[in-house]
């Protein structure tokens, strides 16, 4: 069982180690845009800044033939008065011809001025549901209780946003609703573009081609979010390499513990075995075998555990504030998996030798002589 | 089914087993214990010799050296013309392997292996085939009486059946010589007496038998009998 924990331990800290990357690229990549355009020296929606000249920088990327398709996004607050209280959530002006921010569950997409999707989240706070109408406002004063920018918008679908916390209230309106109810004040500017590139250009050829276009812009391809994000992540696999290599350290001293204790145990038997004319490679190969066995049985049993015990710390850790839904922290791969059995294998193999050599190195006559004194 | 052949084909060699002046000390502490002084011994093809004498009187480390085990302080052993204390580990094991059965007080057969598998074990070792291996592990086991208990693991076998089996293994490479230490040790009077019968049954079968005991009854059955005290032969 102990030899099973450490397996399962080490499995967890294998997919850990990988886990958030991998997971992170997969959502990247999910709707299928490479490139991110945040305000320059930031990270998409890091901060409250925002891209001026959208329709200029529209027209720049328009001009290039790698670009396929433009998204700017532009985010915001917004009030939303019920039952008596202020509800607060956020709110994304898209074009929802080209979104790649949320997904459509049920209903219809906000493509009307009027109208708006909100999250499940949000739905529920509210107390609404899609088809009902609500009062949405981007400014409120908490001094004297009053909204500006307020405007009734009727909820036309509910949706999924894939970069969205599993505590985030969200909504999105199309991008002119949103400068209409912001009066104007933050028209033609994108707090973020996402970009489709034509299939078979280069990312990062277009990244490098638009910092050099538009210098008031950070380009992230998948590959710089990717570098990024394990830059930021570092603690984390460093963590999991520390707690795997420990795993793996405790798993290889009790499979030698038990293979000691084993061979410890037939001490006679073996010394048996050398009598009748068995070899000492073939005594290292038995003993070796059981320890590669015990790592095997171990792996398989940890397998399952480990798999159990990733889900259940993944829906802890998936909760944190400010963290997408959609990214798990412990990802399985069958690689992850296979890693983790080659890894054991190695040391059920590494942890049988000592005991195996010392098996092979007993003087016949004298175990022998100690085992009938026994 | 055919008798099975448990002594080899051609054994041109009359001395099987030639002990000259042999020593064996051991270093116990500080201590140096004479466990053998001065030992000369002979056994010819088809003897059978059986070892007595008070515990702590050499008998087992006599029975060591004759079954390349262990190796002489000082002295020759010859086994079959073959001076052990010359021979590596490896020469050694692979000695023992074609020329010397054991059997032990204990039995030591291997748990998880029924008696069948048990007996075809050194023949493995000795790298015969499967089907030669099957043939030949059935035929000594039945030999020994045992047939019908052949897929039985020891743990299902009664004390007398796992000598059997383990007298079956020592069999198993067609030995010049079986070496037993103190075989009816473990056993009741009643199945002691059976696994006399056996060894006589396997001397007259043309087996050379060299048997360490303090069983009256094994000494007794052997052709000869000899003493030992504080090391010497007396």
């Amino acid at each position: 069982m102990g030899v099973a924990i450490a397996a399962a331990m080490l499995l967890d800290m294998v997919m850990l180690a990988t886990g958030m990357r991998e997971s992170f690229r997969d959502l990247l990549l999910s709707r299928g845009f490479d490139i991110r355009l945040a305000p320059k020296g930031t990270l998409p929606f890091d901060t409250d800044a925002t891209i001026p000249s959208v329709a200029a920088i529209s027209s720049v990327l328009r001009s290039n033939p790698d670009v396929r398709e433009i998204s700017p996004v532009l985010g915001a607050s917004i009030h939303i008065p019920a039952r008596g209280r202020d509800i607060s959530a956020s709110l994304l002006g898209i074009d929802p011809t080209v979104q790649g921010d949320y997904k459509l569950i049920a209903g219809q997409d906000a493509t009307q001025p009027n109208s708006i999707v909100v999250n499940d989240h949000l739905l529920r706070r509210l107390g609404a549901r899609v088809g009902d109408s609500i009062e949405v406002a981007t400014g409120y004063d908490p001094q004297t209780r009053t909204y500006s920018g307020q405007r009734r918008l009727g909820i036309t679908g509910r949706v999924s946003f894939i970069y969205g916390a599993a505590d985030q209230s969200s909504a999105a309106v199309r991008r002119e609703t949103l400068d209409d109810m912001e009066s104007g004040a933050r028209r033609d500017r994108a707090s973020l573009f996402m970009i489709r590139v034509r299939k078979g250009a280069d990312p990062d050829r277009v990244r490098d081609w638009i910092e050099g276009y538009i210098p008031t812009v950070s380009a992230i391809s998948i590959a710089t979010a990717i570098a990024q994000v394990d830059e930021r992540l570092s603690y984390f696999r460093q963590l999991s390499l520390i707690l795997g290599a420990v795993s793996l350290f405790v798993g290889f001293l009790l499979v030698t513990t038990l293979v000691t204790v084993s061979v410890n145990e037939r001490t006679g038997e073996i010394a048996v075995m050398r009598a009748i004319g068995v070899s000492r490679v073939h005594i290292v190969q038995q003993i070796v075998a059981e320890g590669v066995a015990i790592s095997l049985i171990g792996s398989l049993i940890g397998l399952g555990l480990g798999l159990a015990t990733a889900r259940y710390l993944n829906g802890i850790l998936s909760a944190f504030p400010g963290l997408p839904m959609a990214i798990d922290f412990f990802l399985f791969r069958p690689i992850a998996a296979w890693s983790a059995l080659g890894l054991l294998i190695v040391s059920g193999i590494g942890a049988g030798i000592y005991p195996a050599w010392r098996a092979a190195s007993l003087p016949i006559s004298e175990s022998l002589r100690r085992e009938a004194i026994a | 089914m055919t008798e099975p052949q448990v002594v080899p084909d051609v054994h041109v060699d009359r001395l099987i087993v030639s002990l000259r002046d042999v020593h064996r000390d051991y270093k116990l502490g500080e201590e140096r214990v004479h466990a053998l002084q001065g030992v000369s011994l002979e056994v010819e093809r088809g003897d059978y010799v059986a070892i007595v004498g008070p515990s702590g009187c050499g008998k087992s480390t006599l029975l060591n050296l004759i079954g390349v085990i262990d190796q002489p302080t000082s002295g020759t052993v010859e086994i079959r013309g073959k001076r052990t204390e010359e021979m590596a580990d490896w020469e050694a094991t692979s000695f023992r392997l074609h020329n010397i059965g054991f059997v032990f007080q204990r039995f030591y057969l291997m748990p998880i292996l029924t008696a069948l598998e048990n007996v075809m074990l050194p023949m493995a070792e000795a790298g015969l085939a499967k089907t030669e291996r099957l043939e030949r592990a059935s035929q000594l086991l039945d030999y020994v009486g045992l047939s019908a208990r052949k897929n039985h693991r020891p743990s299902q076998l009664s004390g007398g059946e796992q000598q059997r089996v383990a007298i079956a293994r020592s069999l198993a490479n067609n030995p010049a010589l079986l070496l037993a230490d103190e075989p009816t040790g473990e056993l009741d009077a009643h199945t002691g007496a059976d696994i006399i019968s056996l060894f006589r049954k396997l001397n007259e079968d043309g087996s050379t038998i060299v048997v360490v005991t303090h069983d009256e009854d094994l000494a007794n059955a052997a052709r000869r009998k000899v003493h030992m005290r504080d090391g010497r032969i007396v």
